[in-house]
């Protein structure tokens, strides 16, 4: 898959656009471990980039939210398709529990 | 005054379906005196003659980046003539035009010409994709939609329509037409070539990007929003009136939410969206309210490139609500939906763990 997808026009990913301080990086850090203990991995901040770990032991770097998904869905084994029916159901359930 | 050296040049892309007049609008467009530090990249040179000073003719040459992802097929050829037309600028051989509009041919998929400016870290850094011009024959456009991907590939990724030989269709066609258009992309301007006359150099110069004209521009998407254009997608083919059957593979959607969103959690989910759904996801047009901040922020992208989100000093209609319209092809859109709000969800749920007498 290529890790080109989203970016225009300037260097970092389009999602950093709000982030400004320590506090909204390590809240996304969190919110984005929400999304991906979906898939069985964990994602840390490392000096700027992230650093993406499986359940098995796999890791990648990734330099921003660009390249997440792929690397995400590289080290999941599988797909991390937001319209996967079975997926949101899970979400739904999750989010209803609070 | 913008610093010609510093700035981003603007590449316009004119695209429209064989012998929809293309090169007639370009050399209308190149007239106009806000239009004259234009460059122009055109695929051959047609039998409508461009008298202008810099032209470029680029052969098409589609290749796959290495990864060998569909989604990454760009132009190599168009790389190259952006580049090597950026160095002789750089250079001093040609005058330091601020905006390059390519023209694409009748039977293009405008899809890899966007993922070149995507691809490159150079065109990246150098260019800014602003308004898409399509241009729609009146008189054919119905069947060429009916009968061509491509055709409708180019109406969906449009942000100025521009109809064409409106003097030689039956009115009710062009209504048809219009009608059609508005199904297919709601967000964009719909521009007879008669009007397109008077204000030619606006189809180009008036886009998001710029300050001035940004705030008209989300109003017309908020139009959108709330009309009942994206309502109709749900089923196939179906048949009209006059008795067309007229494919609505391609068709747009509403995102809608009330409740601020977490910006972290929604980048997320439309990048997870685009990293496996990129190819069917043409347009994404809207505004998001977001946690903590008053005024709206403006998202929009064609295909897998999302331009860096800018603010707006209020919302455009007293209502702090987001609507982010998209133009899929083939998605379900009650499925897209579901999974907005239910992926959102886990956004506003992270928030209220971390401020829980906060919440709303």
């Amino acid at each position: 898959m290529c890790g080109l997808c989203g970016v225009f026009g300037v260097v970092e990913h389009w999602t950093d656009g709000s982030v400004g301080s320590r506090a909204d990086e390590q809240h996304r850090v969190t919110v984005g471990n929400r999304f991906l203990a979906l898939y069985g991995l964990k994602l840390a901040e490392w000096s700027g980039r992230f650093i993406l770990t499986s359940q098995t032991g796999g890791s990648a770097v990734v330099d921003h939210f660009g390249g997440l998904w792929p690397a995400a869905e590289h080290l999941a084994g599988r797909p991390c398709d937001p319209l996967d029916a079975a997926m949101i159901a899970a979400v739904e359930n999750r989010a209803g529990r609070r | 005054m913008n610093d010609i050296w510093a700035a981003p040049i603007t590449a316009n892309l004119l695209t429209g379906f064989l012998g929809s007049g293309k090169t007639s609008l370009l050399r209308r467009l190149l007239r106009q005196p806000d239009l004259s530090d234009t460059a122009v990249m055109i695929n051959e040179f047609g039998e409508v003659g461009l008298d202008h000073l810099l032209i470029e003719a680029v052969d098409e040459e589609v290749v796959l980046l290495d990864s060998g992802c569909v989604c990454c097929t760009i132009r190599g050829d168009l790389k190259d003539a952006l580049l090597r037309l950026y160095g002789r600028r750089q250079r001093g051989e040609v005058p330091p035009f601020r905006r390059v509009v390519i023209e694409t041919t009748g039977l293009a998929d405008p899809a890899p010409i966007v993922a070149t400016f995507a691809a490159d870290p150079m065109l990246k850094h150098h260019f800014r994709l602003g308004n898409v011009v399509t241009v729609i024959d009146a008189e054919c456009g119905g069947a060429n939609l009916d009968g061509y991907e491509e055709c409708r590939k180019q109406v969906a990724i449009g942000d100025r329509l521009v109809l064409s030989k409106i003097d030689i269709a039956a009115p009710d066609k062009t209504a048809r037409l219009r009608a059609r258009l508005a199904l297919i992309n709601p967000t964009a301007e719909v521009i007879e070539t008669s009007e397109a006359d008077d204000a030619a150099a606006a189809l180009l110069t008036n886009d998001v990007h710029d300050e001035a004209t940004r705030p008209e521009e989300v109003r017309r998407w908020l139009a959108a929003a709330h009309g009942d254009h994206h309502q109709h997608h749900d089923d196939d083919d179906h048949d009209h009136a006059d008795g067309s059957r007229h494919h609505s593979d391609i068709s747009a959607l509403l995102l809608s939410a009330d409740e601020p969103l977490d910006w972290a959690a929604f980048g997320l989910w439309l990048s997870m969206l685009l990293n496996r759904h990129g190819a069917s996801v043409l347009r994404v047009k809207g505004l998001i309210n977001v946690v903590g901040r008053p005024a709206p922020v403006v998202v929009q992208g064609v295909q897998h490139l999302i331009h860096k989100p800018v603010h707006l000093e209020r919302w455009p209609d007293d209502r702090p609500q987001t609507r982010l319209i998209l133009i899929v092809r083939g998605l379900d859109a009650a499925l897209v939906q579901r999974s907005f709000r239910s992926f959102m969800g886990l956004g506003t749920e992270v928030r209220s763990a971390q401020e829980p007498a906060s919440s709303a």
